[in-house]
């Protein structure tokens, strides 16, 4: 994961709310194998409608998208933030999200900026207002602003998610500095719970 | 103080504990499907890592499989190249995989149960939402997404900042016609989409007691449609008299031991909940949703709600629906049974029960998809797929099929359906289609009478 300490960019109001991993990114995309290429999936239902607000120019080319509330509810799918992410989106603003889009985003960068219901409002108006401006979001301030408008949140984000963001671990690396724990672990476990599985591998043809 | 069932499976499963950050948690059981894997195993690849346990992992193809028979080859050449993916992925990393067709293949929170794999006191993780069904069964069971799927393949183990929880008490009994599906949808209605958000989710009371195994999986297995993770029931009676019956678990005297650890996972009788909310059974009836989230639910009996909010307005635009009508006079195109909420056995006889000795409306396509090889099986054995033929509904092969419609199982731009799944989301069954999330007997009523019906209204 790229290290992401601050996000600065134009924002694009969807003030829906209740948008799903389903209209993030529609089941059909799901097919591929591949990790790119699912910024031409994103909403892909909504943007066949012309007026739908990712088809307007103001807000061709933003980096953070100002939601609604449960905003990543629904299927696991991941292909929604790498949809995000590869169509351009650097951070989420919303006043609540789904759990596991949460912590789907912050495995790959996207930034999850969690606000008041009134706060996000506050800013999907100043947005609409205003294209053009610049929203920035500080990670190490944990602060999101418009600075042409002397407009500041702060907002929370864990330190555990925070540290990872701004030095771009990776997870898996991470939890591999406790291998002795695991494998300790592990031995211990597997002698009171072998795994129930493992049984059926002989019944399986492939 | 006494422990929570969750409190318990999370205690016996740190590898190592923060009371601040992320606890470092061991897998039990990994279920890994064609859909969320594939990016996995080459994360795998690039960073020169292998899968830890295979042995602890097990695969099935569901979400693209078509329903057709199968000699049918997969026609749409991406679904084929998913599955062959799963296939060389499994083989190259020695995981046990049950393709289309095997006699153990099925929707992967239909088999794991009734494999007896899924077991109490496990932590079991899949990527998929909807791995709150296992928590049925007395396990810690959640989805995760293709991260952290590459991160249990490497590790067997996931790191988890500590849930609250949240028990939600279904007192007193619920009324006759009132299924496991009913509680799941009064359940949402109360929490919305988000209540469960941050929560493990216990089901606790009478009326949960009183749901057979299959009733608990449908209850746990929409627990994230309140926002939730993970939904859990404590093991009794009808865990153990269930796990007996499958063939995974341990054999002979080995049970009896089994069993004795099983029982110890259930919430101590001091134990307390971070939160609590109870819901009088009494007050529910069949239900089923009218809008595109499944907190929008209401009585089938009942009318199309007047909106509360700007969501409900877009709600009821994209669903064509006009305040105040009966949903008795809204007619469906398409009725759909199955999916890993109501695709069992016991799912199946209740559909039947209605279907037996009627006809399918001549407006509307009803198909029965079972949610596994085995559920086919035993249906058959019990002749309920000649009921469901009688009555002219399809009876098709197992898979998620028009639950998301990856498969060419898909309703088309303004068809309405009825159906067993459970997501109403926009486009959810196929691009412009509406669903209206209901039980099976009411499917099936509804399949028979052509608009929404519950099963009191089907003439024998």
């Amino acid at each position: 994961m790229k290290p992401v300490a601050l996000v600065e960019g134009r924002g694009v109001p969807l003030g829906r709310s209740d948008i799903d991993t389903d209209q993030i990114i529609p089941s059909e995309w799901l097919k591929r194998v591949e990790r790119t290429g699912f910024g031409r999936g994103l909403f892909s239902e909504w943007r066949d409608d012309p007026s739908f607000i990712l088809n307007q120019q103001d807000f061709v080319g933003a980096a953070v998208l100002v939601a609604n509330a449960r905003f990543g509810t629904g299927s696991s799918r991941e292909h929604a933030v790498w949809a995000l992410m590869d169509y351009g989106f650097e951070a989420v603003v919303a006043s609540s999200f789904g759990d596991i889009f949460r912590n789907n985003a912050s495995k790959q960068g996207l930034v999850i900026v969690e606000l008041a219901e009134a706060d996000v409002a506050e800013l999907r108006d100043l947005i609409e207002k205003n294209p053009r401006m610049v929203i920035t979001i500080d990670l190490t301030r944990r602060t999101i602003e418009v600075a042409e408008v002397a407009w500041q949140r702060e907002f929370a984000m864990s330190d555990t998610i925070r540290e990872r963001l701004l030095n771009g671990w990776d997870d898996i690396g991470l939890t591999l500095l406790h291998e002795d724990d695991i494998s300790t672990f592990e031995t211990s476990y597997d002698r009171q719970h072998p795994s129930a599985a493992a049984q059926f591998s002989a019944e399986a043809t492939s | 103080m006494g422990r929570t069932l969750f409190e318990k499976i999370w205690d016996s499963h740190l590898v190592t504990s923060s009371e601040t950050g992320p606890s470092l948690l061991y897998v039990d059981l990994h279920l890994i499907h064609e859909v969320t894997s594939p990016q996995a195993f080459d994360g795998l690849r690039i960073g020169g890592r292998r899968v830890r346990r295979p042995d602890r992992t097990l695969a099935t193809a569901d979400h693209n499989v078509p329903t057709d028979p199968l000699d049918v080859p997969v026609a749409d050449p991406i679904s084929k190249k998913q599955l062959d993916v799963l296939e060389e992925n499994c083989a190259e990393a020695g995981i046990t995989l049950f393709p289309r067709g095997h006699a153990n293949q099925g929707i992967v929170h239909v088999i794991g149960p009734e494999l007896g794999v899924s077991q109490p006191g496990m932590i079991i993780v899949c990527g998929d939402s909807h791995t709150s069904t296992h928590g049925a069964l007395g396990a810690l069971a959640f989805g995760i997404g293709t991260s952290e799927v590459e991160h249990v393949l490497a590790t067997q183990t996931i790191p988890q900042t500590k849930p609250r929880t949240l028990a939600v008490n279904v007192v007193g009994t619920t009324p006759l016609g009132v299924t496991a599906k009913d509680i799941a949808l009064g359940v949402i209605r109360r929490l919305g989409t988000g209540g469960g958000s941050g929560y493990v989710v216990e089901y606790r009371g009478h009326a949960i007691s009183a749901l057979s195994m299959e009733g608990r999986l449908t209850l746990c297995n929409m627990s994230i449609e309140a926002g939730a993770r993970a939904g859990l029931i404590g093991v009794d009676d009808v865990t153990i008299n269930y796990l007996r019956t499958t063939p995974g678990v341990p054999q002979g005297d080995e049970f009896a031991t089994a069993e004795k650890s099983w029982r110890e996972f259930a919430s101590d009788p001091d134990a307390v909940f971070d939160d609590e909310i109870t819901i009088e059974a009494a007050s529910l009836a069949p239900l089923m949703t009218w809008g595109t989230n499944p907190s929008q639910v209401v009585e089938v009996t009942g009318v199309v709600p007047a909106p509360v909010d700007e969501a409900d307005t877009r709600s009821l635009e994209y669903m064509d629906l006009a305040p105040g009508t009966p949903l008795s006079q809204v007619a469906v195109d398409v009725v759909f049974i199955g999916s890993c909420t109501n695709s069992r056995i016991e799912d199946l006889r209740a559909a039947a029960a209605v279907a037996a000795g009627n006809t399918v409306a001549s407006s509307v396509r009803a198909l029965v998809v079972p949610g596994s090889h085995r559920v086919k099986k035993q249906a058959e054995a019990e002749g309920l797929d000649q009921v469901f033929l009688a009555a002219g509904f399809e009876w098709r092969e197992p898979g998620c099929s028009m639950c998301l419609g990856m498969n060419p199982d898909q309703l088309t731009p303004g068809q309405r359906s009825a159906s067993t799944s459970n997501r109403n989301f926009e486009g959810r069954q196929g691009r412009g289609g509406r669903t209206h999330l209901v039980s099976p007997a009411v499917a099936a009523a509804t399949a028979i009478v052509g608009c929404f019906a519950i099963p009191h209204e089907v003439a024998r």
